[in-house]
């Protein structure tokens, strides 16, 4: 009677697992040749920005420009485009404006060079604030503030 | 030492400078990566015809090429605006963008038919070599077929007038609305 039991709910479990695996299946609409493939696709759909809906990538955006952007990345990886052939595609159409990751041309090189121009300000910012401190730090004092000091010392107290 | 201490107030400066400049920039703008461009090429079927068409279609230049659709409500509103441009002689061309031709064709029908031919991109894969992220959008064609001009949303006088009209110089302001008949 146990081992009936034990295959029962077995069995009972394989079904709950199958029936789950087959809902995945239906969710994931592309069915990919090879895993490499998937990876550079998830990669490349997350980089590529949606035309319509501006602040999201081609991954997150329900609009229809952007389930077309997926359909043709999607064709194109299968195809065996490289992801630069695949950017270059995209941004022969949209611009450059498609990618969060632009190329650095004369447009984008302040967006380029501005976290390394802000570190060096900062950096130099930092030096001469420490630097300007150690020469007060000392606490010398002139000859005049010093008979101030015991000019105030030798006052009694009231 | 007089000039550090206003060191805080040129950045602030700087920045209600650059900020108040950010306020004017169109963020929603999207630059037309087609500018300067002859119109991709393509084969497809006309939308009355049933013919395929290509690129060499597009004759009459310079010229409109207008993206729409009957699910796209905004085109509903130009359409008007479409039919006078043709009744002045301007040729406008079609692309029925991810449209149910059938569909297309029963607008035309009913609402007058501004396009010289249309060309049916059911798949939006036309649409996607011009770079079209909706519809309505409106493309100029210059006298030697180069994309010069990208329009997105209605196009109506004001817009023609403003963006438009250097490239059809003849095309006066319309009083009239024109009655609404097929035209092709």
């Amino acid at each position: 009677m146990r081992r009936v039991e034990k295959v029962l709910i077995l069995s009972a479990l394989w079904c709950l697992l199958s029936v789950s695996l087959g809902a995945r299946a239906v969710i994931e609409t592309y069915a990919f040749s090879s895993q490499d493939l998937e990876a550079r696709y998830h990669l490349l759909s997350q980089e590529l920005r949606c035309p319509k809906c501006q602040n999201q990538n081609i991954a997150d955006s329900n609009a229809p420009i952007a389930r077309d952007l997926r359909v043709v990345l999607f064709e194109q990886l299968e195809a065996g485009a490289t992801d630069d052939e695949i950017l270059a595609f995209m941004v022969a159409r949209y611009g450059e404006f498609v990618r969060y990751r632009p190329g650095m041309d004369r447009q984008t090189l302040l967006l380029w060079a501005a976290p390394g121009l802000l570190l060096v300000f900062g950096a130099a910012g930092l030096i001469s604030h420490f630097r300007q401190r150690r020469v007060r730090a000392p606490g010398v004092l002139t000859d005049v503030e010093q008979d101030q000091i015991e000019q105030l010392l030798r006052e009694p107290r009231a | 030492m007089r000039v550090k201490k206003f060191i805080p107030l040129f950045a602030f400066v700087l920045l209600t400078g650059l900020l108040f400049r950010g306020l004017s920039i169109d963020p929603t703008a999207l630059p037309a990566a087609r500018l300067g461009q002859p119109f991709p090429p393509f084969a497809q079927p006309e939308l009355l015809s049933g013919d395929e068409i290509s690129d060499a279609a597009l004759t009459s230049k310079p010229a409109l090429v207008n993206v729409w659709a009957t699910w796209c409500y905004s085109c509903r509103v130009e359409h008007p605006y479409l039919l006078s441009l043709a009744e002045q002689g301007i040729p406008i061309y079609g692309l029925n963008y991810k449209d149910d031709s059938a569909k297309a064709r029963d607008w035309l029908e009913q609402l007058g038919d501004p396009y010289r031919l249309n060309i049916v991109d059911v798949e939006g894969s036309v649409g996607l070599d011009l770079g079209v992220y909706g519809a309505p959008e409106t493309y100029v064609l210059d006298a030697d077929g180069y994309i010069v001009h990208r329009h997105v949303g209605v196009l109506d006088e004001g817009v023609f007038t403003r963006d438009f009209s250097r490239w059809f110089p003849v095309a006066a302001t319309s009083e009239s609305m024109p009655a609404a008949g097929g035209r092709l």
